[in-house]
């Protein structure tokens, strides 16, 4: 935790326009409030790019935007949200994530106090996943220009030894695995909406899941595929493989693990759980030689106790597609999620 | 239930009167496991999909007013009417989701310069929640709010149902949730009537297979009963209470049904003494014209005549991207379920 600054007060305990006009203010908000809490040198120098020294020259880059609202949740927060989800998208490429860059956009107004909780918690939670914040920007909008804050990440990550998971991959006979429950974080989200305010006791999954994909990618050999089942939730990442490998997926209900909470929540509203975000579980396909071994890893890790082979690659008979074997023996189409569920009315 | 349809020797057609049950029945493959000759129709069970196209364009041109906020349930938003949908009027900020009744009413005291107009749709399940809230709003004096009420009974719709001539329904699966408030003893009249039998079942996979079970038998066993198998949550009589205060503040009126049409007393309306919180009377307002989208057939696919896959425009230009009737906007709609769960036109693999 980084000491309240002077500057605090000057503004009033509030973001100003002018904190983003780069001036003075500019550089109070940069070298008292967020460079202090990344301690490292590349970001130190405040240079107008980071220079890197990577250990090979092959790795991976992605980008991702932050726009969560509340920023503020069960289980987490936008920043919490900006790191993980960028280590993620790293982490099911099968990159060791390295550095991010962090960028905000931050309504006039907004307090300190919570700026200051939400760089706490990417400063928490890019140590803790030992990578490091190395280049930013900031900007300051009007009120009511954005929704209090929004927050941009790119991330470097280093591709693993001998790890190329891709579409063309994955095979018929091949096994699909879900790293834990889903729809948590969506639920979540949904639970603190301010004009769908319903209480409960839901959490997001919000978390980092380098650890345990780097441990998969390097101890299982040929690992085909993951993702990050983050927006469009199971459902679109399923009929996602579907559609890149024409090949079908034949999933079983029984097998998907979903919080008895998050399913008792998605039932009121009427919403489909398949098709809710997650923000810490990751889709894989293994050849079913390796699945067991795969499943037994994760079991070995928080992040990923309630893994489960929740399905197989199978031929296409007609079109590509995602169907699911019910829990009472009856089979249903999984279409991909075709944008917002709606709340029913009874 | 092979059983049934071999008594039978002919298919049979069963209308489940809830979207909920639509739904579940998709969502968890029933369909796909019931026999060839078990055919099931989809009724008028989803709020969104029986109101009229009329009360949409009102609900719409209340929109439009700046002095109003549009309170209404989630599903209800994105029906298209004659001048886009009310998820179009979102931006202006004056149309607010709503979980509850109660929180219409919230908005109401929370904007005291502004007129709350809550879309009071829904059947027996959602009234009584209404009445309480027209109820408290009377008590506290609570002046800036009105409801635009459409609240359905769904009798009067099964009854209309099986008085046409083209109807081919054999039995109804009865609502659960309306049955918690009505109770079974309300599908009487359509059983003995009509001499078709009426089974209420729960929506967990099991029970609707039961009921479905129970239909079968009474089917071979030539009995035109009501019943319930919903037994822990649905009585004869059902909730009393409920039933009270809808009485108390609603009176049963004529009322239009997309599809169904005119229905006598069908509809609840506000009772004299609760006028002042009627929209349409607050704001001067007269019935719209149903004029229903060229080329939709919600209303055959409401009434059980035609089946989503039937309809000429469904997966091409009326999808839940792009719904044109109200039947694709709902997820409890015939036509939502059937583009997010099915696949083939027979419906074998629904």
């Amino acid at each position: 935790m980084v000491k309240k600054t002077e500057n605090k007060s000057a503004a009033g305990g509030q973001v100003l326009l002018a904190h983003g006009g780069g001036g003075q203010l500019s550089d109070q908000l940069i070298r008292e409030h967020i460079v202090p809490r990344f301690r490292n040198n590349t970001l130190g120098e405040l240079a107008d790019a980071a220079k890197l020294n990577l250990d090979s020259p092959k790795i991976c880059f992605t980008t991702d935007s932050y726009v969560v609202k509340p920023l503020f949740f069960n289980g987490g927060d936008i920043g919490k949200l900006a790191v993980c989800g960028t280590i993620n998208d790293l982490a099911v490429s099968g990159a060791r994530p390295v550095a991010i860059s962090l960028a905000l956009i931050i309504e006039e107004g907004f307090p300190f106090d919570s700026l200051d909780k939400i760089l706490d918690s990417i400063a928490a939670n890019a140590a803790e996943n030992k990578v490091a914040v190395v280049a930013g920007d900031t900007k300051t909008v009007e009120a009511g220009a954005a929704n209090k804050i929004f927050i941009n990440t790119a991330g470097i990550g280093v591709r693993l030894d001998g790890v190329e998971p891709g579409f063309d991959k994955i095979a018929v006979g091949d096994k699909v695995i879900l790293s834990g429950t889903i729809g948590d974080h969506g639920m979540t989200i949904m639970s603190h909406r301010e004009d769908i305010g319903f209480k409960t006791q839901l959490k997001s999954d919000c978390a980092a899941l380098a650890d345990l994909t780097c441990t998969l990618l390097t101890k299982i050999p040929g690992v085909k595929f993951m993702r990050d089942p983050t927006r469009g939730g199971l459902a679109a990442t399923l009929n996602e493989i579907t559609k890149q490998t024409s090949l079908s997926i034949i999933a079983n209900e029984i097998d998907i693990p979903i919080n008895p909470t998050v399913q008792a929540a998605a039932d009121m509203l009427g919403f489909d759980v398949l098709n809710i975000a997650n923000e810490g579980k990751f889709v894989s396909v293994v050849s079913p030689q390796t699945a067991e071994d795969f499943i037994k890893i994760c079991h070995e890790h928080p992040l990923g106790k309630n893994a489960a082979i929740i399905g197989e690659i199978v031929k296409t008979t007609d079109a590509p597609l995602v169907e699911m074997r019910t829990k009472i023996g009856g089979k249903r189409i999984v279409q991909m999620p075709y944008g917002r569920d709606l709340p029913r009315i009874c | 239930m092979d059983a049934a349809s071999e008594a039978l020797g002919r298919q049979i057609n069963i209308m489940e009167v809830c979207g909920t049950h639509t739904v579940s029945l998709f969502r968890n493959g029933i369909r796909s496991t019931l026999p060839r000759q078990i055919k099931l129709l989809s009724g008028p069970g989803c709020p969104v999909c029986v109101t009229d196209q009329g009360y949409i364009d009102t609900v719409l041109e209340l929109a439009n007013r700046p002095e109003c906020i549009i309170a209404t349930y989630g599903d209800m938003i994105r029906v298209p009417g004659k001048s886009g949908s009310l998820e179009t009027r979102q931006n202006s900020g004056n149309v607010k989701i709503i979980l509850s009744s109660e929180d219409a009413l919230q908005l109401a005291k929370d904007n005291p310069d502004k007129t709350v107009v809550f879309v009071a749709v829904g059947f027996e399940t959602t009234a009584p929640a209404t009445a309480v809230v027209i109820k408290q709003a009377a008590k506290e004096k609570i002046e800036n709010f009105c409801i635009l009420s459409n609240h359905k009974l769904v009798v009067p719709a099964m009854s209309a149902l099986l008085s046409m001539p083209t109807n081919k329904i054999d039995a109804f699966l009865c609502p659960g949730h309306v049955s918690v408030i009505i109770g079974y003893g309300a599908f009487k009249e359509i059983a003995e009537q009509y001499k078709k039998p009426c089974v209420v079942a729960g929506f967990e996979p099991m029970q609707i297979i039961e009921g479905l079970a129970e239909i079968c038998r009474l089917l071979i066993e030539c009995k035109s009963e009501a019943k319930s198998i919903y037994s822990a949550v649905v009585t004869e009589k059902g909730n009393i209470a409920a039933q009270n205060v809808i009485d108390e503040c609603f009176e049963p009126a004529d009322g239009l049904w997309r599809g169904l049409g005119n229905i006598k007393k069908s509809t609840l309306k506000l009772k004299n003494q609760y006028s002042k919180y009627d929209a349409m009377k607050r704001f001067g307002l007269t019935e719209k014209p149903s004029d229903e989208p060229p080329g939709c057939h919600c209303g055959e696919v409401l009434c059980g005549l035609m089946e989503p896959p039937e309809c000429s425009l469904f997966g091409q230009t009326c999808t839940p991207q792009n719904p044109i009737g109200p039947c694709m906007v709902s997820s409890e709609g015939a036509c939502a379920a059937w583009f997010k769960y099915g696949r083939k036109k027979n419906g074998t693999n629904g």
